[in-house]
């Protein structure tokens, strides 16, 4: 069985598509799998900020917790898709847990090797953050949205 | 798109014009009655010429004329004592044809529920005497609107069914007149029973009738009319070249849908708004109008149920309410769309415009909106802006 | 240009029995009536007179309570089957009087009126169906969805994309699973969830991406709130497929159902008649105007 290396497996996925294969071997270079049970976090509230998560297989919730009410589910996000930005501006801080809602496998990368990779090819570095910025306007949109409640007033 | 009034296009019927006199009419009105027609026709009441059922001519406005114009309705004495000598009557046919308010049917409960039965009594056959050549054409748009789709109105198609009309020719038309820009006027080319033209000079008091149908020729043979000479007719279709001459106001039809439906946003319409009240008075009063609401209603043992047809209008926010509120809540947008639908989109719905040119929503408006003038704003280039 | 109207001479009775008015209504009895979520109950009606009401995914029957009046509801039972099924949303008055129905009840129905979803069309069977829909938007869809399960093999995929407010507003969520199991793709998301949902949460437009529709061969049927239809619809045409084959369901205050009242004009058409299924194309440039 060939064992595929984590930049083809990385390349596959919808973040990358259209980045040339030497960016995303650069970008492996920060990496590394993980896999998550059901039921544990990703990251915690407050926490620092210090990956970039692409999730391959499974499904992650974002949640705060709330006194007499528990967990508050914001959003989700699951294959194919990323979570989340505060790793690339000041204070780097979680603003949400992540709590796995099936067995996850994600690929970290590591925000200081990314935030150093960038600054040293700015070329790479907009690339990347053009990608990351058409995440977060596709989130934004589709969170404001919801906020309208629409399924709620007749 | 536009026919003007064609002086003679009366005669492109059966031909067999005659004359008869006042008391010919009423003679007229007598057949109609002893047929079984309830004659319906313009009279003066409450200071306006409305109409009511008739048995004489006594009861038609004689020596009446009006003085319309935007917001403005007013009756004067002629000098003359011609019966039809006024442009358009405050109500329409509409409200005989088409009643504002009507049972559809009626239903008892029961144990299989409930049986719900149309109304039994017939409606009854009327003769309409003194259709102007604009509410011609509007009867012919509700045939059209209501009795030619896939569902029809009943109520309306059984009223409609077995009319007498009687048209006459229009010699006064008013200050909001515009039958001529819509190609409805001033003289009826088609679907009357009669159309008669008044005349009345030196030679006496007298009209030119025209057949149109075989029982408006076979009524008339029972007077045994004189046929019209030449002087008659002569004088008959110069009236109708005065008349097209006189309209009060003017609506330029060309490309009025593409204008229409390219100006959704022209800031005209919140012009408009500021001024418009959204009283209704426009909708009621049009010929053509047709949106109605239905209500059920029952006893206080909810045993016995009607379910009622009534007039409604666009201009209310009752009418758009969609989830908590109106799709159309603002004014601007009521009136639009009732100048859009009138004009524009009527044209793709039906076929034909929805406007006849008889300036009823003119005439009767508080506000002295005019439709001719809005239709006319709208050609103009829009306002430019100040920091252009 | 103008239609001829001259009358017609009088001709002698036919002894024809003219058409039932249009305006008249059928007894339908409640055989049971089940609640979905806090505000929307499915009613199952049987005609009293015993004659079927037959109809085409997509419409609607004006059902009412006699005494309160009518209201335009879409058909969301089974094509093929005697019961009409009808899902109601309580937004008061008339509505109110339809969900407190219970078994035996007699309601008053007209219709069915409109048009159809035609997902059986030529040029949509063979090709893709994607459905979406977005909260009580699935009831007019589950028609099309029973139709599709019935009949698999005239499409290639089926996909449904659902959104509901919370899971436990989610409609006929039972069937959501066994469709699954019937050959159809279902994604759902929710807009707001607690931590005992393991589903996806966010805006149904976010199921789209990770459908891959061919845009090629993919016909698109959606319902919901109009703004979701209006997102949707963008997203949709963003993956390529043509405004023409994506298929709407559009909604207006109606009053009679039968074209004649006037309520439900969007310009030049008439939702119950024209409609309510419309294709986007014939839509979009009318859908931008703010209180068309």
């Amino acid at each position: 069985m060939k064992t595929r290396s984590i930049s083809e497996y990385l390349g596959e996925h919808p973040f990358f598509a259209g980045l040339d294969p030497d960016s995303v071997q650069e970008l492996a270079g920060c990496a590394r799998n993980e896999h998550i049970r059901a039921g544990d976090y990703l990251f915690r509230e407050g926490g620092t900020a210090d990956h970039f998560y692409v999730i391959m297989h499974g499904r992650v919730a974002l949640q705060l917790f709330s006194p007499g009410h528990g967990p508050l589910v914001l959003d989700s996000a699951g294959e194919g898709e990323v979570l989340d930005w505060p790793w690339l501006v000041p204070p780097h801080r979680w603003f949400s847990d992540a709590k796995a809602v099936e067995p996850t496998s994600v690929v970290a990368l590591d925000s200081a090797c990314l935030r150093r990779k960038c600054e040293a090819d700015p070329r790479l570095g907009y690339r990347f953050l053009q990608r990351v910025t058409h995440e977060m306007n596709q989130r934004l949109q589709a969170t404001r949205v919801r906020l309208l409640d629409l399924y709620g007033r007749p | 798109m536009q026919q003007a009034g064609r002086p003679g296009a009366a005669r492109d019927h059966d031909g067999g014009a005659v004359v008869i006199t006042v008391p010919g009419l009423q003679a007229l009105i007598d057949s109609l009655r002893g047929l079984g027609y309830t004659v319906i026709g313009p009279t003066v009441r409450d200071g306006a010429i409305t109409l009511a059922e008739l048995s004489s001519t006594g009861e038609l406005p004689a020596g009446w004329g009006d003085e319309q114009d935007a917001a403005r309705y007013r009756l004067h004495q002629r000098d003359d004592a011609a019966l039809f000598g006024f442009a358009a009557t405050a109500q329409s046919w509409k409200s005989i044809l088409f009643p504002a308010r009507e049972l559809l049917w009626s239903a008892e409960r029961s144990d299989t529920g409930f049986t719900a039965r149309p109304p039994e009594q017939p409606p009854p056959r009327y003769a309409l005497l003194g259709v102007r050549s604009c509410d011609l054409h509007a009867i012919g748009i509700h045939d059209h609107v209501l009795t030619s789709r896939a569902s029809a109105d009943t109520g309306y198609a059984a009223r409609r069914e077995d009319a007498f009309i009687i048209a006459v020719a229009c010699g006064n038309p008013g200050g909001t007149c515009f039958c001529v820009s819509m190609g409805t006027g001033p003289e009826p080319d088609a679907g009357f029973d009669l159309s008669l033209t008044e005349l009345l000079d030196e030679r006496g008091h007298r009209f030119l009738v025209t057949p149109g149908s075989e029982r408006g020729r076979f009524l008339l043979s029972g007077l045994s009319p004189a046929p019209a000479g030449a002087a008659d007719q002569a004088a008959a279709a110069a009236l109708i070249s005065e008349s097209a001459a006189r309209m009060g106001r003017v609506l330029d039809t060309d490309g009025i849908r593409e204008l229409l439906y390219g100006n959704a946003e022209h800031p005209r319409w919140d012009d408009v708004a500021a001024r418009c009240l959204a009283c209704t008075n426009c909708t009621l009063v049009c010929p053509t109008c047709f949106c109605t609401s239905i209500e059920q209603v029952s006893d206080l043992a909810g045993d016995h149920v009607e379910q009622h047809r009534v007039w409604d209008s666009c201009f209310t926010s009752e009418f758009s309410r969609l989830g908590g509120g109106s799709v159309r809540g603002s004014t601007a947008s009521r009136y639009r769309q009732w100048m859009t639908h009138k004009l524009a989109s009527w044209i793709d719905q039906f076929g034909m415009s929805g406007c006849v040119g008889c300036g009823r929503c003119i005439t009767w408006c508080p506000a002295a909106i005019d439709i001719t003038e809005e239709a006319a704003a709208l050609r103009e280039p829009r306002p430019v802006s100040e920091d252009s | 240009m103008t239609q001829d109207t001259r009358p017609r001479t009088p001709t002698a009775p036919t002894g024809r029995q003219p058409p039932p008015p249009p305006m008249l209504p059928r007894p339908f009895r409640v055989l049971s009536s089940r609640q979905d979520t806090p505000d929307t109950w499915t009613l199952a009606l049987t005609p009293e007179d015993g004659v079927p009401l037959s109809f085409a995914p997509g419409q609607f029957t004006m059902l009412g309570a006699l005494g309160a009046g009518e209201v335009p509801i879409s058909i969301s039972g089974d094509p093929t089957g005697d019961v009409l099924e009808q899902t109601i949303r309580d937004v008061g008055g008339v509505t109110h009087s339809l969900v407190t129905a219970v078994a035996g009840d007699v309601l008053t129905v007209r219709g069915p009126y409109g048009n159809s979803w035609q997902a059986g069309d030529q040029a949509t069977a063979g090709g893709d169906l994607v459905i979406v829909a977005g909260g009580i938007g699935l009831a007019p869809l589950r028609s099309v969805i029973l139709g599709a399960v019935a009949h698999r093999e005239r499409y290639g995929r089926v996909t449904l994309l659902y959104g509901a407010r919370s899971p436990a507003e989610r409609l006929y969520p039972g069937e959501l699973t066994d469709w699954a199991y019937q050959g159809i793709e279902v994604g759902v998301t929710v807009d707001r969830a607690d931590q005992d949902w393991a589903g996806r949460v966010g805006l149904v437009t976010e199921l789209i991406p990770a459908a891959h529709l061919n845009p090629d061969r993919t016909t698109a049927l959606v319902c919901g709130p109009e703004v979701m239809m209006r997102f949707v619809a963008t997203a949709l045409l963003d993956t390529g497929i043509p405004a023409s084959r994506i298929r709407i369901s559009m909604e207006r205050n109606m009053a009679c159902g039968i074209g004649l009242c006037g309520h439900c004009q969007l310009r030049e058409f008439f939702i119950c008649t024209d409609g309510p299924v419309f294709g986007y194309d014939q839509l979009a440039g009318l859908l931008a105007i703010r209180e068309a």
